[in-house]
């Protein structure tokens, strides 16, 4: 109990810091500080200033909880998923071609979509068990592989362009589902007409679960075991008799499938078409200070991609006088301080443990000197 | 014969960026800092060093100053702006012992974002395209000769910039401070063996600040010579910093291997850039984005098998990626 309300207030101090710096960049970057003040606080309440607002913060939530599960899966686990953009990516062609080219309903979509990514996820898993390749530079080459063969499928497929759907000129983004094929939407259960916005369906719902899911997975059965053991040592987890190479592959597999998933749900939405560009979308790198600012729990992970979701609407209202990196500034510094968790975490169960030092009896303190030499390493 | 000329230019012109920003993965790792930040310690040198080259540019338009000289000023800027954000990754990898990774994906995520703020704030709303003023590069006037379109001139004038020759500098530099001063060995001990470093009083906080720093500078300044290289800013250098470290790792962690490795994956680019004007490359003309999107693929494509076939003789310093903690000896 007592070390999950420590790394809730560590992520509460990352957040607080990234927050001031943003608004020391907005103060110095912007010509009257009067607008840049008005703007940093319409950034801070946007998102619940209206149902609409909320249910776009709910709507963007979901791929970022999918992310974030992802990328903190992957970390539970011991490797580093920086390919969740590319795995998202794959997640959401797939997704797409599933709805448009053969007018798929939505389960199956995303069921493909998720397949999608658990082999894009495979590979560096693969290089990383079988070669020793570290997965981190994998990853990113395989982020801009995927982002390349997206692309130039998407630009030779003409069934998945507006032109073929309805008379339209625009060729550089696919179709929308609303003309292409309404079944690959996902139902929204009168929710829409609840918000009074077109965005919000069950896909938050459905992100919630694969949470739960994740989070029995780790903590309640022999598998979550096995891999959070290859996480801690490898060595030792191999002494132990649990195959690492596998479990490697296997948990790049369940990370791949969860960011590919987490594609699926934003693109399946009806609102969103995939733009043609030579972008990686944002939604993959961010499930990055998701699951940091959660220390990678499951469960914190619904609450952390919910606020990134927040800020990230927020940064909507900062323009035009401000570019909406600024929410990527104040994330990085999320991540940054997140980094180091391990101190903050430190100084602050030092100063909570300084507080109920007196009612602390002899039993808790083996813990503590556990936990402390963890920290340590 | 032109398109020879310019294969080879332009070869020599990818190849700089890789190899410095390359050349500095590997002093950080050498000390046994893994520097992911790479990406984004390129892209604040050529953000300072472009707005740099943009504040001078009235003096030398008018004569007060040498072209020359204003590059030279830009590209230490460039420089000391990636040595600043080298030094956050440096306090959270050593001071902090914090997850090395982490932490420079952090940086890599600030930089891009910092950039575009930046230029909104300077340029005005909406702006985040920087050009290079024409007179940065170096052409036969700054040497008193006519351009004569000979395959000789076409070859060394195409596109030459004052990083060429500080890229030699510095390759030369970087050989002997690693290989040939006490300095380098220290560093490589740090890499190694931090304990039996320190047991023999080398200061390993020091010396893998410095190994950081090292990489900050050669990383910014190739950030400018990239910027150099396409001709212009957008806030990103198309993953440059991460394709110099799997030129790093190819390179096997040496200085040659690493130049080799340079020009090999800038051959790749640069085929990918021409595959369209090449002879002997497939047409395809049928199919859509073959010249925005396949082509550029290559070099990426080569990377991920390259490492997989070579990732058995790859030797990787021994203490990289580990945080030093001085009382566990």
């Amino acid at each position: 109990m007592k070390k999950s309300i420590i790394s809730i207030l560590a992520a509460v101090i990352s957040i607080v810091a990234g927050l001031v710096l943003g608004l020391v960049v907005v103060m110095a970057t912007g010509s009257d500080a009067a607008i840049s003040w008005s703007c940093f606080t319409a950034m801070l309440t946007s998102g619940f200033s209206s149902m609409a607002k909320l249910a776009k913060v709910l709507y963007q939530a979901a791929p970022l909880i999918m992310t974030g599960l992802s990328v903190g899966f992957a970390f539970k686990t011991g490797l580093f998923n920086i390919g969740a953009p590319g795995q998202y990516l794959m997640g959401a062609f797939v997704a797409l071609v599933g709805a448009i080219q053969f007018q798929l309903s939505w389960p199956i979509c995303i069921i493909a979509a998720m397949i999608a990514g658990a082999l894009w996820g495979a590979l560096p898993g693969l290089a990383k068990a079988y070669f020793n390749v570290n997965e981190v530079i994998t990853s990113i080459m395989l982020n801009w592989i995927g982002l390349f063969i997206v692309n130039i499928s998407l630009m030779n497929m003409p069934k998945m362009l507006p032109p073929h759907w309805v008379p339209s000129p625009i060729k550089d983004r696919t179709a929308s589902l609303k003309y292409a094929n309404p079944d690959g939407i996902i139902p929204k259960m009168g929710m829409d007409e609840f918000f009074g916005s077109p965005y919000i369906n069950i896909s938050i719902i459905i992100a919630i679960l694969f949470a739960v899911v994740i989070y029995i997975i780790l903590n309640r059965t022999t598998f979550g075991y096995e891999l959070k053991a290859c996480g801690h040592n490898r060595e030792s987890a191999r002494y132990a008799g649990i195959n690492a190479k596998r479990n490697i592959i296997l948990s790049m597999c369940i990370a791949g499938a969860l960011s590919g998933v987490g594609g699926a749900l934003y693109y399946l939405s009806g609102e969103a078409d995939y733009n043609i560009l030579k972008v990686l979308q944002a939604n993959g790198f961010n499930g990055i200070p998701v699951a940091l600012l959660a220390t990678s729990n499951p469960l914190g992970i619904i609450f952390s991609a919910l606020f990134i979701s927040y800020i990230q609407v927020g940064g909507e209202a900062m323009q035009p006088h401000f570019a909406t990196e600024v929410i990527d500034i104040i994330v990085s510094v999320i991540i940054y301080l997140a980094a180091f968790t391990l101190l903050t975490k430190g100084l602050l169960s030092k100063v909570i443990k300084f507080n109920d030092g007196k009612d602390a009896n002899a039993e808790p303190k083996p813990a503590e000197k556990n936990t402390g030499k963890e920290n340590g390493k | 014969m032109n398109i020879l000329a310019d294969i080879i230019s332009a070869t020599v012109l990818f190849a700089i960026p890789l190899l410095l920003v390359a050349l500095g993965g590997m002093f950080s790792e050498r000390s046994g800092i893994i520097n992911i930040a790479l990406d984004g310690i390129m892209i604040i040198g050529a953000l300072l060093g472009c707005h740099t080259l943009k504040w001078l540019d009235p003096a030398v338009t008018a004569g007060n100053l040498g072209s020359q000289v204003a590059v030279m000023i830009a590209i230490l800027v460039a420089g000391v702006a990636g040595i600043a954000l080298s030094l956050l990754l440096a306090f959270s990898a050593i001071n902090l012992r914090a997850d090395q990774t982490i932490g420079g994906t952090a940086l890599n995520m600030f930089a891009p974002a910092f950039s575009i703020v930046l230029t909104w704030a300077i340029l005005g709303q909406g702006q985040t395209t920087m050009t290079l003023p024409t007179w940065v590069r170096i052409v036969q006037n700054n040497f008193g000769k006519e351009a004569s379109g000979t395959f000789g001139d076409m070859l060394v004038f195409k596109s030459l910039y004052a990083t060429h020759f500080l890229c030699i500098i510095l390759f030369a530099a970087a050989v002997i401070l690693l290989y040939k001063t006490k300095f380098g060995l220290r560093l490589r001990a740090c890499g190694e063996h931090p304990q039996a470093a320190d047991s023999v009083g080398i200061n390993v906080y020091k010396m893998r600040y410095a190994g950081v720093m090292i990489s900050g500078f050669l990383g910014g300044i190739g950030g400018m010579s990239f910027v150099f290289a396409v001709g212009g800013f957008q806030s990103e250098v198309a993953g440059y910093g991460f394709l110099a470290l799997a030129v790093m790792i190819f390179g096997n962690w040496k200085p040659w291997s690493i130049l080799g490795a340079a020009f090999f994956f800038s051959f790749f680019r640069v085929i990918g850039n021409y595959a369209s004007s090449i002879p002997f490359m497939p047409k395809l003309s049928n199919v859509e984005g073959v010249t925005t999107y396949l082509w550029p693929s290559i070099p990426y494509v080569v990377t991920v098998i390259l490492l997989i076939l070579t990732s058995k003789r790859s030797r990787a310093p021994k203490a990289e990626g580990i945080p030093y903690d001085k009382g566990q000896r």
